[in-house]
């Protein structure tokens, strides 16, 4: 089952054509990557895939929903529903602690709870930094961070713009181990990224070249790992982070 | 943990952590509030305090005998001030008239008490001292032009005693009179003086009164002394008091109008300061829509964190207002001023308000636009 099927779709700025009729599918559990030279529209199509921009032309059909087809406030409520981010830049709210910032996703999507955002920061390790301030954090433990945010609201689907793009060797590592972790739970990645070696981990990579799809490589070290993904046993239907109990809304 | 705690603690968070950023916002409110409180306290105040300054500047009734060449006797003066309530009574000075020469010039010489004129005519400008003891005089600024007096001189004053013969006394000029009015050509002394060289006690030709009361008490005072001192005539001078009403009128419209254009001043400096502070934080806006955050309630964060800011920069500018207030009116009126409680939910409000609506427009911009392009680039 397609948890997401891209649609010819393209983006114009201009007479730039930052994406020129792109399609493809991800199925619920896959992890994907995507690469490419820069400006060759990565960003563009993940953002659009976020609903945190618009497609000119095509369709986007995230879980059944035609998100190119929703207004501004039904993409927020997608958004926060089914959606996990994290940015290279990792956008952490400086006055606010790790913990905080983890609460803040609960916040806008159902209920604050600290003691289900203090698990999610041990999950990514970062359980004794979790009253720190963003400024205290070095870069890999404010991109934990942001990946505990991304996951506290369990997200259908998780959205990654060069995740490790301004990290060191050993914090890349840590990342995609946590990385790893969601997906044999279920969960379904979209990882953008540089990184041949990021790359190498997902079971597919798309790779565009000017706003085209250039070519989509299965990573033969998966096997046929599109069918290994667990269909109806998503890591949210097993129950969310598994230990970390059941999610609140769904 | 509900979600208005979570709420309330990413307000304070926002304030508290952001203090330095903060700080100026806090002190663009706060000095809009200590300008607004402080020239709103002096709007108010200054009817009352004006009111008072001016009841006290000058007579605003006056007695004198009903007949020509009569004169008010000392007893007729204790009634008189008896039949006015006490409390109201500012001064009541008594003017007694001799003509008198010096350097054989013709000119009119006053006894009368130098304590009440204070009262009574506050507005008399002296140049040195005002006469305290026998012998000395206060000559008005003309007078002593004509006669070549100065502070501190000799002069010699004739006066027509009992049977018809001139005698002179001299006196000595404790100071000099200007007061605009015809009081320069006269001469000053006290009761005592001008009972003794005159070497008759011949009782007032005129009392000037300065009573606390309103138009219609005082003219109803008058009717009253007036029926029952037949030997007295009291009129009301309206000379000052007329005045009264149109000279606060302007000056309040004044202070009315400089605290609009003040208030829309600090109106604009808080809403720029805040517009800056906001867009400072456009990728905060983005990243809090991109986690599914609606416009609605990323506007009630701002909207939480403008009315703290708001109510905080407006209790400082009460007190500061209140200082100002009064260090104004103490340099400019030589009083205290009143503290308005009714100030205190206008300002507030009013901080608030303005706090608020400066971080709508800003937060409404910033939310309008997708939030991947707020986030872009660094
Ligand atoms: N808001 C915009 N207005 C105009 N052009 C844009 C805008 N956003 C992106 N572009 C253009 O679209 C193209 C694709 O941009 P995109 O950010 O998707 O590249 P990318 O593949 O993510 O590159 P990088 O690896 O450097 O992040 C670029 O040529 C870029 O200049
Ligand atoms: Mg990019």
């Amino acid at each position: 089952m397609n948890l997401l099927e891209v649609k010819n779709v393209s983006k114009i700025y201009g007479n730039l054509k930052a994406l020129d009729d792109v399609s493809f599918n991800v199925k619920k559990g896959e992890w994907v990557a995507i690469m490419g030279p820069s400006g060759s529209g990565k960003s563009t199509v993940m953002n659009i895939i976020g609903g945190m921009d618009t497609a000119s032309e095509g369709t986007v059909i995230l879980d059944g929903v035609d998100i190119t087809k929703e207004k501004d406030k039904n993409l927020t409520n997608i958004r926060r529903d089914k959606i996990g981010l994290i940015f290279q830049q990792f956008h952490l709210i400086n006055y606010l602690t790790a913990v905080e910032n983890v609460m803040v996703a609960q916040y806008y999507h159902s209920m604050p709870d600290e003691k289900e955002a203090l698990a999610a920061l041990e999950r990514v390790g970062l359980k004794e930094r979790a009253r720190h301030l963003p400024a205290q954090l070095s870069g890999g433990e404010q991109q934990r961070c942001c990946i505990a945010r991304a996951l506290i609201n369990y997200p259908a689907l998780i959205l990654a713009d060069e995740p490790t793009g301004n990290l060191d060797e050993a914090n890349e590592k840590k990342v995609l181990e946590i990385f790893k972790q969601l997906h044999d739970e279920g969960a379904t990645l979209i990882v953008v990224t540089h990184d041949i070696e990021v790359a190498e981990q997902a079971q597919r990579t798309i790779v565009l070249e000017h706003g085209r799809l250039a070519k989509i490589v299965e990573n033969e070290a998966f096997g046929d790992s599109g069918a290994n993904a667990p269909e109806e046993e998503g890591y949210a239907a097993k129950g969310g982070l598994g230990q970390y109990g059941k999610p609140k809304r769904r | 943990m509900n979600k208005r705690k979570m709420y309330l603690r990413m307000i304070t968070s926002s304030l508290m952590r952001r203090r330095s950023r903060m700080i100026i916002a806090l002190l663009a409110v706060a000095i809009g509030a200590t300008i607004f409180f402080g020239l709103a306290t002096i709007y108010i105040d200054i009817p009352q305090q004006m009111g008072q300054e001016f009841r006290s500047y000058g007579a605003n009734m006056i007695f004198l005998p009903s007949e020509d060449g009569e004169s008010i006797s000392d007893e007729t003066a204790d009634k008189l001030k008896g039949s006015i309530p006490e409390n109201d009574l500012v001064g009541m000075t008594p003017f007694r008239y001799e003509n008198v020469r010096i350097n054989e010039l013709p000119f009119m010489a006053a006894g009368t008490d130098f304590e009440q004129v204070k009262k009574t005519a506050p507005y008399w400008y002296i140049t040195g001292n005002t006469p305290s003891g026998e012998g000395e005089v206060l000559v008005g600024k003309d007078l002593a032009d004509t006669v070549g007096a100065g502070e501190g001189s000799e002069i010699f004053i004739k006066i027509e005693t009992g049977n018809d013969k001139m005698e002179e006394f001299t006196f000595t000029v404790a100071g000099i009179l200007q007061t605009g009015g015809n009081e320069e050509e006269y001469v000053f002394m006290s009761v005592a003086d001008m009972e003794r060289i005159s070497g008759t006690k011949e009782g007032y030709d005129v009392f000037e009164c300065s009573i606390r009361q309103s138009a219609q008490e005082l003219k109803a005072l008058s009717d009253k002394i007036g029926s029952e001192n037949p030997g007295v005539t009291p009129r009301l001078v309206k000379r000052v008091a007329e005045s009264e009403g149109t000279v606060l009128t302007k000056l309040q419209a004044l202070v009315l109008l400089v605290t609009i254009v003040v208030l829309g001043l600090t109106m604009v400096t808080v809403a720029t300061t805040m517009m800056a502070v906001v867009v400072e934080r456009r990728k905060e806006i983005g990243l809090k829509k991109a986690l599914g955050a609606s416009n609605g309630s990323i506007t009630g964060d701002f909207l939480g964190e403008g009315f703290f800011l708001g109510l905080f920069g407006g209790g400082i500018g009460i007190g500061l207002g209140f200082l100002f207030a009064h260090a104004v009116s103490l340099n400019v009126f030589s009083r205290t001023v009143f503290f308005h409680p009714v100030l205190i939910p206008i300002t507030l409000g009013i901080s608030a308000g303005v706090t608020i609506l400066a971080c709508l427009i800003p937060v409404r911009r910033a939310t309008d636009v997708d939030p991947a392009l707020v986030l872009k680039g660094e």
